[in-house]
């Protein structure tokens, strides 16, 4: 099974295997959530929604739901 | 005359971009509107070396030239126009040295449209602390521009900013990258149709699916019938643009940014583990609020009582000293009155904005997003609601706008609609004066009973608010894509210049386009209330006179003035209200307090203070009280009871009485649907909330 982004645990620390442009929103992608990239998850809210992530060196928030249309391979445990 | 030069400073928001505009054009600013929007247009005035002087524009934060809101779109509609009297001759793009990588796309996408372009690396003082060093000249040659490394907290890099600006005819308009590589076939073509046009411009007014105005129309219409690619083709291509825009800037940067991670520091991560915590940052984030509300009242009593003893005694004295007739109290009863029931509004919105300019200067508004959106969402609202339902507690107007970054039109709406519930600052005054009136003053458990309704009150505003949005949210079929993107800044102390400016800014904007409404509306008051058809109206000293012949002096004055009320335009209106209003326990006199509070809700005790004629005392609330408590219907009974009391206070809680919002609303919305549906469900739902009320009650 691939992994998401809504996967992802606290201290996890990950990299974007690939993005499904249309569910999510172009600005995301914009501000670094692209194929490459790293990606970790700082803080997360009650019922991990949403998700407080650092992705490329910018801290940003996105919900679950937009999550799961990002994958991710897992770098470290 | 020399000639001024047009800078444009553009940068991703949280970039300290207005720190820098503050700094450059410090109080030789203003703030206005862009044609037929309500997005503000910051301009400034800089002397620049050898007797240059150049005009500012601070254009509104983007991430990059592909506009998702209103705001965004205004950077684009001026950099794609050539022709706009504002095209920048020079454009500043702000960045901050801490996201220098997210910050570089939008500068390599602005270098693309052939613009003399300065970056500006901002917060520069953060570098030691970030173990950040930069090859400045290596970067300055791959990117093709003069760099200005800028601290405005330690007022650094500001003159070599200015002489950079001045110097702007020596700057390359070389591209940094070529972005045509994605698809050279595509691009190829399409140079070929448009040989007179920039490339990256073309593929701009292709991509955006916004509206451009007036700008471009007939390129877009001449391209449309050139597209040769689907929207799934075209994303694709933008999607493979920006990626191809990140490998130059990460190729750039791994060789001109050295980031020593060992003494690097981190307080935000520290701080965020704290204050978004699951408990804790609830916790904090109420505390706060708590501080918040209670400044408000707190600290805003004294200058608040101030303004209000000033104008009622200038308005005494003018109606004093000023010969007596129709004139002099227009001046003193409509104007002064009128000017005066705006100034008291001054100190607590003063207040709110300050602590809201605090909260977002410092990053931590972008926290309480992060921690509410989860309970919005449940409701139909975005966490970036939360914003506009802090600030309808000062004022819906500045609120309503500010729910112009939610990103879900659906979710934006609703927020829209119920903000108005919140307890804005205008419904103080009516509280205030029907709680002390109707409400005992004993306690229980130490708490006040007063102060527990009014805390009530706040409570049934906010709660209203949220049970609407879950409503609407059922019912409205709107669909739109709803999503969720918030960037969570570093920590900052607050610059005083930035939020002292803020703060007077917002609290001028509040008094001259609210002011506007109701100075108009006291003025037509007055008019109404001091002419009237008939004889009733202009006999009705004589009529007075025989009626009491034991009456003298004020007493007699009182009674004539009361019967002239009662005769005049807005006497007749109010008595023919009358039978609507009588189950929720009101008489004819509140009726007219209740018409004119539609314009604006503050008006309602000044209302009461004329119609209870009460006369030059003005808004002095004791002289009000005390009258209203006198207040008898002709059979003895009281006309402010615990019942009625309590129905009009639910009617002011509830009611969509404020004309100002719902001009707003129907700006933001662009409909005068929506205002429409506004003004007639919350006025039902007030009607039907205090009819309950006094019926039970009663």
């Amino acid at each position: 099974m691939k992994l998401t982004l809504a996967d992802i645990k606290r201290g996890q620390q990950g990299v974007i295997t690939d993005v499904s442009s249309i569910h999510i929103p172009f600005k995301l992608l914009e501000m670094g959530c692209l194929p490459g990239n790293s990606v970790e998850l700082l803080q997360v809210a009650p019922f991990s929604d949403p998700m407080y992530l650092n992705i490329n060196g910018t801290h940003l928030a996105i919900r679950k739901e937009t999550a799961i249309h990002i994958l991710i391979e897992i770098s470290n445990a | 005359m020399p000639k001024q030069i047009n800078v444009a400073l553009i940068g991703n928001p949280n970039t300290g971009k207005t720190s820098v505009f503050n700094s450059l054009s410090g109080l030789n600013q203003k703030v206005g509107n862009y044609p037929g929007i309500t997005v503000d247009k910051k301009e400034g005035i800089c002397k620049l070396p050898r007797g240059v002087k150049a005009h500012i524009i601070d254009l509104p934060g983007t991430y990059s030239l592909n506009a998702s809101s209103l705001d965004e779109n205004v950077v684009i509609e001026l950099l794609l126009n050539r022709n706009d009297k504002d095209f920048p001759d020079v454009a500043v793009v702000v960045s901050d040295v801490e996201n220098l990588k997210r910050n570089l796309l939008l500068f390599t996408q602005i270098k693309d449209l052939e613009i003399p372009t300065i970056l500006v690396i901002n917060m520069s003082d953060r570098m030691a602390y970030k173990g950040i060093t930069l090859d400045i000249p290596f970067l300055e040659k791959e990117l093709q521009t003069k760099i200005a490394l800028v601290s405005t907290r330690k007022k650094l890099g500001i003159d070599e900013l200015k002489e950079l600006i001045t110097n702007y005819k020596e700057l390359s308009l070389k591209p940094s990258l070529a972005a045509s590589e994605i698809d050279k076939d595509y691009f190829d073509k399409l140079r070929k149709a448009f040989p007179n046009q920039l490339l990256y411009k073309l593929w701009l007014v292709i991509t955006q699916d916004v509206n451009f105005g007036n700008v471009n129309r007939n390129e877009v219409q001449a391209i449309d019938s050139f597209k040769t690619k689907s929207n799934a083709d075209l994303k694709r291509l933008q999607q493979k643009e920006t990626i191809k825009r990140y490998q130059f800037i990460n190729n750039t940067l791994k060789k001109g940014q050295t980031i020593d991670l060992k003494t690097a520091k981190d307080l935000r991560i520290k701080l965020d583990r704290v204050l978004t915590h699951k408990v804790f940052g609830y916790v904090i984030f109420f505390v706060i609020l708590l501080t918040m509300f209670q400044a408000v009242y707190d600290w805003a009593t004294y200058p608040t009582d101030f303004i209000d003893e000033s104008f009622a005694s200038l308005a005494n004295w003018t109606k004093n000293t000023l010969p007596p007739g129709a004139f002099t109290n227009l001046l003193a009863e409509g104007i002064i009155a009128g000017i005066g029931g705006v100034m008291v509004f001054i100190p607590p919105i003063a207040i709110l904005f300050l602590f809201i300019a605090l909260l977002e200067e410092s990053g931590y508004m972008s926290r309480v997003v992060f921690l509410m959106d989860n309970i919005m969402k449940r409701f139909g609202l975005s966490g970036k609601s939360v914003v506009p339902l802090i600030s309808g507690n000062a004022c819906a107007i500045p609120a309503v706008m500010a729910a112009r970054n939610i990103e879900s039109w659906k979710e934006r709406l609703i927020t829209i609609l119920v903000t108005p519930f919140t307890t804005c600052s205008a419904r103080l005054p009516v509280y205030v004066i029907i709680i002390s009136l109707v409400i005992p003053k004993g306690s229980f458990l130490g708490l006040n009973y007063q102060a527990l309704t009014l805390m009530a009150l706040y409570i049934i505003g906010f709660m209203t608010a949220i049970i609407s949005a879950y409503i609407l949210n059922k019912v409205l079929k709107i669909k739109s894509k709803s999503y969720f993107v918030i960037e969570m800044p570093s920590y900052k102390v607050p610059l005083f210049k930035n939020v002292a400016l803020t703060v007077l800014e917002k609290t001028k904007t509040f008094v001259f386009e609210a002011g506007k409404i109701i100075l108009a509306i006291s003025i037509v008051l007055w008019f109404l209330a001091s002419y009237g058809p008939g004889e009733q109206f202009n006999d009705a000293e004589n009529i007075i006179k025989t009626e009491n012949i034991a009456l003298s002096g004020d007493d007699l004055e009182d009674k004539i003035a009361a019967h002239k009320l009662e005769h005049s335009y807005i006497g007749i209106v109010g008595k023919a209200i009358e039978p609507v209003i009588k189950p929720l326990g009101y008489d004819w006199k509140i009726g007219i307090a209740l018409v004119t509070s539609f314009a604006a809700r503050e008006v309602f005790v000044g209302t009461l203070a004329t119609i209870y004629s009460v006369g030059s005392s003005g808004d002095d609330e004791e002289t009000i009280k005390s009258k209203m408590a006198a207040e008898v219907y002709s059979n003895g009974d009281k006309v402010f009871t615990l019942a009625s009391g309590i129905s009009l206070l639910l009617f002011y809680a509830f009611a969509m009485q404020c004309m100002s919002t719902l001009a707003i609303v129907k700006r933001e919305t662009n409909s005068w649907k929506w205002p429409m549906y506004q003004l007639v469900g919350m006025t039902l739902i007030a009607y039907v909330a205090a009819l309950i009320a006094f019926q039970v009650l009663k």
